[in-house]
């Protein structure tokens, strides 16, 4: 197969976009795409402090790179969620990342925060694992951004996340879900962070080569916890549908953000509160995270 | 050929000249799910591996909440 842009050796064909790059050429055409993504949804500018969450996975690590090589201020987030070898391991590679490029790395501990690992949150709580820990995250995200200053937090959320999270939603027709989901949620509060997506203009597939040609070492491993979840079941459906008709994957995604998202906009709007304890965020008096702390707090 | 799969990590033995795209259809896998890695290299679907190669077959799907 020949790269469609110099007729050399490809490394990659895109099935969605009926081409196939060299490995310069698809690095090009991927930091294109996250350009794109940041410009067409004003995610930030190369002044702002961008705080980008990074797991130690491919999306999190190619996202903190191709900003850092963009000439962006982006300083990692590591939340160790206390998951066994797992968290051990991912750890180890966002700190071999950071010092390799010099890059600032922010550490926060899921047990010093919530008061146990996430491992232990689920068997104190009875909630889904993944529940917990994603409410966690979002929560904990935002807190460190406050508290150190920061304009917005990235996330390495990919197309083929999007895709599967929009299914979930459309088959439940979870309408307050299909409101938020955005590459980029504004501030809605003063004690809110905005949130963007860069990456999610590019597939699983590609954020994963990119990881690959670059000489990323991130964890290939799998969360223990994601074994058997539901996102992973939308993901084979949608990947199943995508290897019969390419570009299945981003229709479903782009279309709904072009067609669909507006008409749910309009009646998602909730009124927001700040926490009567821990002052962040929430539509009720207490927030989720400070009901889980509780809850963890009493079986303890 | 060896071949090393992912999740749980593992290696099966596979014999004679084909393209990827043929390995990765015997080996039940859709070709957009995995990338397909001899050494330093990226493999395409239409390559060809050989009786000497060493192949790993790395699955590219994240999950849970994330």
């Amino acid at each position: 197969m020949k790269c469609r842009k110099c007729g050399g050796a490809a490394v990659l064909e895109l099935r969605r976009h009926n081409t196939a790059f060299c490995a310069p050429d698809f690095v090009e055409f991927f930091r294109r795409q996250v350009a794109e993504a940041v410009k067409r949804h004003r995610m930030f500018t190369r002044e702002e402090s961008v705080l980008v969450a990074v797991s130690g996975g491919k999306d999190s690590l190619a996202l903190w790179d191709v900003l850092l090589e963009g000439g962006y201020k982006a300083t990692g987030l590591y939340l160790d969620l206390g998951i066994y070898d797992y968290s051990k391991e991912s750890k180890a590679k966002c700190k071999a990342f950071a010092a390799a490029r010099e890059a600032p790395l922010l550490t926060v501990s899921v047990e010093e925060e919530v008061g146990a690992a996430i491992p232990e949150v689920h068997a104190a709580t009875r909630r889904p694992t993944c529940s917990a820990c994603g409410l966690s995250k979002r929560y904990l995200t935002n807190k460190a951004a406050l508290d150190h200053g920061f304009a917005v937090v990235a996330t390495g959320h990919n197309l083929d996340d999007e895709a599967a999270t929009l299914l979930g939603s459309v088959l439940h027709w979870q309408t307050e879900p299909l409101a938020r989901q955005s590459p980029s949620l504004g501030s809605t509060h003063p004690k809110l962070v905005r949130r963007v997506k860069p990456l999610y203009r590019l597939s699983e597939l590609e954020t994963a080569a990119y990881a690959f040609l670059r000489g990323i070492d991130y964890i290939v491993e799998e969360c223990p916890f994601a074994k058997g979840a539901t996102s992973l079941l939308h993901k084979e459906i949608l990947n199943r549908l995508e290897e019969a008709s390419p570009g299945a994957k981003h229709n479903f995604l782009y279309g709904f953000l072009e067609k669909a998202r507006p008409a749910f906009e309009r009646v998602g709007e909730v009124e927001l509160n700040e926490c009567a304890r821990c002052g962040q965020v929430t539509t009720g008096t207490l927030c989720g995270f400070c009901k889980l702390a509780d809850q963890v707090k009493r079986a303890r | 050929m060896k071949v090393v799969l992912r999740h749980p990590k593992r290696e099966v033995e596979v014999t004679g000249r084909r393209r990827v795209r043929d390995l990765l259809k015997e080996l039940g896998l859709l070709p957009g799910t995995v990338l397909v890695i001899r050494g330093t290299e990226l493999l395409t679907t239409d390559a060809i591996v050989g009786e000497d190669d060493e192949i790993e077959v790395r699955p590219v799907i994240s999950g849970g909440a994330r």
